[in-house]
C-alpha cells in the first residue's frame, strides 16, 4: 500500500533512532519540521472527507499508518491532533468551525488537544466533574482535566464539559474549543514516560462565546465514546507495529550476542520464548485486521473487537515487551537501547484508554 | 519442617521493630515514606544509625564485628527491616567484600579493611561484569599483570552500581591464562578508585536514572598486596560472594509491605469514583500475587529452618531469588495497573521531600510507578539471571 511505503521510507531515511529521541528531548517535544513534512505528505489529511481536504480514510488506513509510526517510535502528535482533536471537529464541526480549526490544524499551522481523561475518573468518560454554565451568550467553563495530550503545545484544547445532569451521567456533557492561551486556563506541562508530552490543565471561568460549542449542548457523550474507540483502535495498531519490530530486534540481537562461546540465541529456551514472541505478534496481528475491517464496515461486533484488542495488547504485548527486554540483558535496561523506548510507549498504550482489566470487564458479559 | 518462634524469638522481635519504630532519623523516614531515594550522605548516616546498636553486619562473625544472631533472628531482624520500610543497606562492602576479606583474606587485609566497612567510612563498589562477560562471568577480560611489587590492571567493568560514589572497588582480574579452565586463571583485586587511570562513566538506565557506570582500568598500579588469598583463586571466592547475593534476595517482606499498600490504594476512592477494588480482573490479579507470596514467605521459612538446624538447605533455596525477582516485578506490574492514566508522567520534580500534595500529578498514585516498574526488569537480570538460576537448578537440584 501506497501510504504504507511512504511512511515506511520516511522513517527509513529520515527518522532513525537518534534523530527520534533528538526530537523528543526538544522543547516541544517533537520536530515542527517533521509535522510539517506530515502535513505537506497528506498524512495528516488522510481520515477526513475529500470536501474538507482529506481523503476520506477509515479505520484501515489508521491501521497501516499507526502500525508504521509504532515501528518508527514517532514522537509527532499524530494521535492528539488528528485523531483525537481531529476525530470530534470531523464528526461535530459546522463548516465556519471547520474553517477556523480544522483546517490549519490539518495545514499543521494549529496544534490541537482532546482533554478527555479528568484526574478521578480513571478511564470512565462519564466522569466529568468540568462545568459549563450559560451566561448570557457565553458558556463558562470550570474544571480540572488531567494527561492531556499535547495539552501543553496546543492553540486549540476541546473541553468536555457537563452542562446538565449529575457527574456520573452520560447525558449532559457537552464539548467546546478553548484556546490555549484563553483566560483562565492554567497548564502544567510535562513529559510522560514514553518520551510524548502532556499537560495538567485548569479552567478557571474560562468564557467561551456559543459558536464554540462542538455539536449538540448536552448530546456530545456517544461522539466522545465513539472517538476513544477510534484513538484505541489506532494505539493498538501503534502497539503491534512497535511488538513486531522489537520482536525482530530481539532475534537479531540473539543471533549475535555471545556468550559460552555461542550465539544465546543457540539456546533452545531462548529460541522458544523468540517463538512464543512471533506467535504474540501474529495473534495481535490477526486481532488488529479483525477490528479494523470491523470498524470499517459497522458491524455488529465492532465494539467489542477494539476492547478485545485492547485485552490482547496489553497482555501480549506487554509479554513481548517484557521478554525483549530481558533476552537483551543489561543492555536492554539501558537509556541508549532503541528496545529500553520501545518497552515503554508499550507500557504507556497498555494504560491508555482503558487497561486490559477494563478491557476485559467489558467481554466478560 | 518450618520455623515456629521462641518467646525469645518474638522478645527479639519487639526489640527490632521498637529500634525502627523509634530510633530511625526522621528525614529518612520520611524520605521512606514518601519513596525519595537516599543520597549517598543519608544512606552512610543510616547504616551508621545501624552501626551504633551494633546490627549492621548482622550476618558477620562475633569475632568480627557480627552479631552472633542465630539464622532465626537474623531473618527476624531482615523481615522487620523490611516492614518497617528502613532503606536497604549497601551490599557491596557488608555484604559482599568484607565476607571475602575475613575467610579468605589475610590478617592485614582484615586490619586495614574491615574497621572502615563496619563504620561504613568507605564505600565500596562491585567490579565483575564487562560487556562480553555477563552470564558467562568466567570469559572476563580485564588483565592484570604482575610486574614486581604491584598489578597492572587493564580492562573495563561495566554494570557497577553506584560505582560514583566509591572509594574502592573489587575486581574480578585475569591473572594468567595458561590455564586447564578459564576459572582457574581469575583472581580477586582491591582497587583504590582513586589510582591514576581508573575512570568512571555513567550509563543511565531506561528510567533515566545514573545508577550503574562503566569503570575503565587503564594501566592502574595496585599494590601485590592487594590481592585476596591466592591467584587464581577468585572465582571461588566470588562463588561464594555470588551465594551470598541470591541467598538474600527472596525479598519477601519487602513485597508484603509493597502489597499491602497496593491494597491500601486500591481501596481509595477519590471523591466518589469507583475504587480500584470494583475492578474484579485487577483484584483476582492481586489475590493471585498475594497467594504466590505467601507460598515465597513459607519456601523462606523452610530454608531457614534448615540453615537453623546446621543443615544445608534443601531444593527449595534455589528458588528463592528467581520467584523473589518474579514477585517483585508482578506487583511493579500490578502498581502500574493501578496508576492507569497516570502511570505516563514523568516528574521527577516531585521526588523531593515534603513536595506539597496539592501540587501532586496524580491523586492517590504514586507519580513514579512506572519508572519503578522499567527500573526493576533488571531485577531477573541481575545476580545471575533468571534463566542461569534455572540452568542451575535443572543442573544441580534436577540432575539434568
Amino acid at each position: 500500500m501506497m501510504l504504507t511505503e511512504s511512511i515506511e521510507k520516511f522513517i527509513a531515511n529520515d527518522y532513525d533512532f537518534e534523530s527520534r529521541q533528538k526530537y523528543a528531548n526538544s522543547e516541544s517535544g517533537y520536530s515542527e519540521d517533521v509535522w510539517r513534512t506530515f502535513a505537506e505528505l497528506g498524512w495528516t489529511a488522510v481520515p477526513f472527507s475529500e470536501s474538507d481536504g482529506g481523503f476520506d480514510g477509515g479505520p484501515i488506513e489508521s491501521m497501516v499508518m499507526m502500525q508504521q509510526f509504532g515501528r518508527g517510535l514517532v514522537v509527532e502528535p499524530y494521535l492528539a491532533n488528528i485523531v483525537l482533536a481531529g476525530s470530534i471537529l470531523r464528526r461535530l464541526a459546522s463548516n465556519t468551525q471547520k474553517a477556523k480549526w480544522l483546517e490549519p490544524v490539518i495545514a499543521g499551522e494549529l496544534q490541537a488537544a482532546l482533554a478527555f481523561v479528568e484526574p478521578q475518573a480513571r478511564y470512565d468518560l462519564r466522569n466529568v466533574e468540568t462545568t459549563a454554565t450559560a451566561e448570557d451568550d457565553d458558556w463558562v467553563i470550570t474544571g480540572k482535566k488531567g494527561l492531556v495530550l499535547n495539552g501543553g503545545n496546543a492553540g486549540l484544547l476541546i473541553i468536555p464539559a457537563r452542562t446538565s445532569g449529575d457527574h456520573n451521567s452520560s447525558d449532559g456533557i457537552s464539548l467546546f474549543a478553548v484556546g490555549g492561551l484563553a483566560d483562565g486556563v492554567t497548564r502544567q506541562s510535562y513529559p510522560t514516560v514514553d518520551g510524548l508530552r502532556a499537560a495538567e490543565i485548569q479552567l478557571n471561568e474560562v468564557r467561551v462565546d456559543k459558536n464554540a460549542a462542538l455539536g449538540d449542548i448536552g448530546g456530545a457523550y456517544s461522539t466522545l465514546e465513539a472517538v476513544i474507540d477510534e484513538a484505541t483502535l489506532a494505539v493498538c495498531a501503534e502497539a503491534v507495529g512497535i511488538m513486531q519490530i522489537m520482536t525482530d530486534k530481539t532475534v537479531e540481537y540473539s543471533k549475535n550476542r555471545m556468550q559460552f562461546g555461542v550465539p544465546i540465541g543457540s539456546f533452545q529456551a531462548l529460541q522458544h520464548r523468540m517463538v512464543d514472541m512471533l506467535t504474540a505478534c501474529e495473534q495481535s496481528y490477526s486481532l488488529l485486521i479483525w477490528a479494523s475491517t470491523a470498524n470499517a464496515d459497522g458491524t455488529v461486533d465492532a465494539k467489542k473487537s477494539i476492547s478485545a484488542l485492547k485485552y490482547q495488547i496489553g497482555t501480549a504485548g506487554r509479554k513481548v515487551g517484557q521478554e525483549a527486554v530481558q533476552i537483551h540483558g543489561g543492555m536492554g535496561v539501558t537509556w541508549d537501547l532503541d528496545v529500553a523506548h520501545y518497552f515503554k510507549r508499550l507500557t504507556a498504550i497498555g494504560q491508555m484508554f482503558g487497561n486490559a482489566d477494563w478491557h476485559l470487564d467489558k467481554l466478560a458479559v | 519442617m518450618h520455623v515456629t518462634f521462641t518467646d525469645a524469638d518474638l522478645a527479639f522481635r519487639d526489640e527490632v521493630r521498637s529500634f525502627f519504630q523509634n530510633e530511625l532519623p526522621e528525614d529518612i523516614r520520611r524520605m521512606r515514606m514518601q519513596e525519595i531515594p537516599l543520597e549517598p550522605e543519608d544512606q552512610v548516616r543510616f547504616q551508621k544509625c545501624l552501626q551504633e546498636k551494633g546490627w549492621f553486619a548482622a550476618n558477620w562473625p562475633v569475632e568480627y564485628g557480627g552479631t552472633g544472631w542465630t539464622a532465626v533472628q537474623k531473618y527476624i531482624f531482615a523481615t522487620e527491616m523490611a516492614e518497617a520500610n528502613a532503606p536497604n543497606v549497601i551490599p557491596f562492602g557488608v555484604g559482599m567484600v568484607g565476607p571475602v576479606i575475613y575467610t579468605f583474606g589475610s590478617e592485614a587485609q582484615k586490619e586495614r579493611f574491615l574497621p572502615d566497612i563496619l563504620a561504613s567510612n568507605v564505600w565500596w563498589c562491585q567490579g565483575y561484569s564487562e560487556s562480553g562477560a555477563g552470564s558467562d562471568l568466567a570469559s572476563l577480560k580485564t588483565r592484570a599483570e604482575l610486574v614486581g611489587d604491584h598489578y597492572v590492571v587493564n580492562g573495563t567493568k561495566t554494570w557497577t552500581t553506584l560505582g560514583q560514589h566509591a572509594d574502592w572497588i573489587f575486581c574480578l582480574v585475569r591473572t594468567s591464562t595458561d590455564v586447564a579452565r578459564r576459572q582457574e586463571g581469575i583472581s580477586f583485586l582491591l582497587i583504590d578508585m582513586k589510582s591514576p587511570g581508573v575512570t568512571v562513566t555513567p550509563i543511565i538506565t531506561l528510567d533515566g536514572v545514573h545508577e550503574v557506570n562503566e569503570i575503565h582500568l587503564d594501566d592502574v598500579k595496585v599494590p601485590a598486596e592487594n590481592l585476596v588469598g591466592e591467584e587464581g583463586k577468585g572465582w571461588t571466592y566470588g562463588k561464594v560472594l555470588l551465594q551470598h547475593e541470591r541467598a538474600g534476595n527472596a525479598g519477601v517482606a519487602q513485597t508484603w509491605y509493597r502489597l499491602r499498600k497496593l491494597r491500601a490504594q486500591a481501596a481509595r476512592s477519590v471523591r466518589g469514583a469507583a475504587p480500584l477494588i470494583n475492578d474484579r480482573n485487577f483484584m483476582r490479579k492481586l489475590a493471585a500475587t498475594e497467594v504466590e507470596l505467601k507460598a515465597l514467605e513459607f519456601t523462606d521459612l523452610r530454608t531457614l529452618a534448615a540453615v537453623a538446624s546446621g543443615k544445608a538447605p534443601g531444593p527449595e533455596s534455589s528458588i528463592l531469588k528467581l520467584k523473589g525477582t518474579e514477585l517483585q516485578q508482578a506487583v511493579d506490574e500490578l502498581y502500574v495497573d493501578a496508576a492507569g492514566y497516570y502511570a505516563l508522567p514523568y516528574v521527577p520534580d516531585q521526588y523531593v521531600l515534603d513536595f506539597p500534595p496539592d501540587e501532586r500529578i496524580g491523586e492517590g498514585t504514586e507519580s513514579n510507578t512506572s519508572l519503578r516498574y522499567f527500573n526493576y526488569r533488571k531485577a531477573s537480570i541481575y545476580a545471575g539471571s533468571n534463566e542461569i538460576q534455572k540452568n542451575i537448578i535443572a543442573k544441580h537440584v534436577l540432575g539434568l
